[in-house]
């Protein structure tokens, strides 16, 4: 699994970061997502795709 | 096609009981969760009842929010939509124009900066919990406990002075009650931007260590849009929390089982307080939304330039979402609830709003274990006429 954030779409509502901590991040100046770990581990599965359903921008996407 | 489908003539507000959306909404979603509906100034447009209707359409770019683009629901607000647009009030703004203001506000709002301000919610909570408790019960809940927190937290903030409260609360309540009359809404906008504005030049000579001084400091906006960005985070940061805080607190009080949950379990906090959006769903009516091109949306084909309004609350009660719904359980899974929006526009101050109630509810709830309503449930007042549900009062012992 690998994550993909488009920052360019973010708009910082920070819901993977209330999600998924370990994974996801919020930049200091403008809030957009800063991905931590962009291969997390597979027991982390269901929480990153949670994250990607709930992000509103539609900024996250997940390839196999 | 769902054309046949009868036609909604006016978008209800009045809720059968206190913490359920309209019935009539539950029957038209049950009937088809995307209608027609008649607007109030005789436009043919949609209603949406439905979660994943809802949601596509909060995520979809292609409908505008623009209010010049937009028709009313209902007749009170029509008028309202053809004023000029407050400088910086970038709710009513699309990509790109929108994502330029939120940009340069969403690092003040991360998840991170939220959590450094639990400290500071925690001392105001714990002193108006004091006051209460020196000034004796009964008291009235919304104007000692749930609408000062938010407000004093959205002050400090923001860096607007406190004291002025009166004057913003008061203009406030008139933008937000459905039924008041255009001039007034007009005089009350025109009031607070005003004031705002002032506040925004004074700081220009005297900066302070908060949002519009920092807006002001960054030097990307004019003054006029810095006092349309605090006149929007102002109204939003404290009339919504408030009642979330009023009405939850109401709704706890008559689920006995759910609030002892919400008291005694802090690791069920964080899940109940989102259950409590989902179930409460204050925004009470809308948002709208117009199609800029022709867009299929749950086998409805929606042409440009109709609009479309839906209910957070029926999408929130949605069964095929939601299984049970319509009950109050903080166990339930409840996240991807539509109360904060979805998309672009989702609510820029809800890791503010989580954080000041997963504070707020428990430390009430064991501060005062017997806390319980004054009078009998039927008649506290309810907020039926405004644009943010709740209580207008909320009178209590303990």
């Amino acid at each position: 699994m690998k994550i993909k954030a488009d920052t360019g779409r973010c708009i910082g509502a920070g819901m993977c970061v209330l999600t998924l901590p370990r994974v996801f991040d919020q930049s200091e100046d403008d809030g957009t997502v800063v991905v931590l770990d962009a291969e997390p581990p597979a027991d982390l599965t269901s929480a990153v795709n949670r994250a990607v359903q709930l992000c509103p921008s539609g900024a996250l996407s997940v390839e196999e | 096609m769902t054309e046949a489908t009868p036609r909604l003539a006016t978008y209800p507000l009045t809720r059968e009981r206190a913490f359920d959306p309209p019935d009539e909404l539950a029957r038209r979603r049950a009937e088809a969760p995307i209608q027609r509906m008649t607007y109030a100034d005789g436009h043919e447009g949609w209603l949406v009842t439905g979660y994943a209707e809802a949601r596509a359409i909060l995520a979809d770019n292609r409908f505008s929010t623009r209010p010049e683009l937009l028709h009313s629901p209902i007749p009170q607000r029509g008028e309202f939509r053809s004023e000029p647009l407050t400088p910086g009030f970038f709710i009513r703004m699309d990509a790109p124009a929108h994502t330029r203001y939120r940009r340069l506000l969403t690092g003040q709002f991360t998840v991170r900066r939220m959590k450094q301000l639990e400290p500071r919610i925690k001392e105001i909570t714990e002193s108006r919990l004091d006051a209460m408790e020196r000034e004796g019960a009964p008291a009235d809940l919304v104007e000692s406990f749930a609408l000062p927190i938010p407000s004093l937290v959205i002050c400090e903030l923001l860096g607007v002075p406190y004291e002025d409260r009166e004057k913003f609360q008061r203009d406030s309540a008139v933008l937000l009650n459905l039924s008041s009359p255009i001039e007034d809404v007009r005089a009350a906008v025109q009031d607070l931007y005003s004031y705002l504005h002032g506040l925004v030049m004074m700081k220009a000579k005297e900066p302070t260590d908060d949002i519009l001084s920092g807006l002001v400091a960054g030097g990307e906006l004019t003054n006029e849009e810095i006092g349309g960005v605090g006149l929007l985070l102002l109204i939003a940061g404290h009339e919504t929390t408030a009642n979330m805080l009023g009405l939850g607190t109401f709704a706890l009080l008559t689920n006995p089982d759910q609030l002892a949950v919400m008291r005694d379990d802090p690791a069920a906090v964080e899940n109940a307080v989102e259950e409590l959006l989902r179930y409460l769903s204050i925004v009470h009516i809308g948002p709208t939304r117009t199609a800029l091109e022709d867009v299929e949306v749950g086998g409805s084909l929606i042409r440009a330039g109709e609009s479309v309004t839906l209910s957070l609350g029926a999408a929130n009660r949605d069964p095929e979402r939601f299984e049970g719904g319509d009950a109050l359980d903080v166990s339930r899974p409840a996240h991807g609830h539509l109360s904060f929006g979805h998309g672009i526009h989702q609510c820029l101050g809800q890791q503010l709003a989580r954080i000041e109630m997963r504070i707020a509810y428990p430390a009430l709830l064991r501060r005062f274990p017997n806390l319980r309503l004054a009078v009998p449930a039927r008649e506290v007042p309810l907020r039926s006429n405004m644009a943010i549900y709740g209580v207008h009062r909320l009178p209590v012992l303990w």
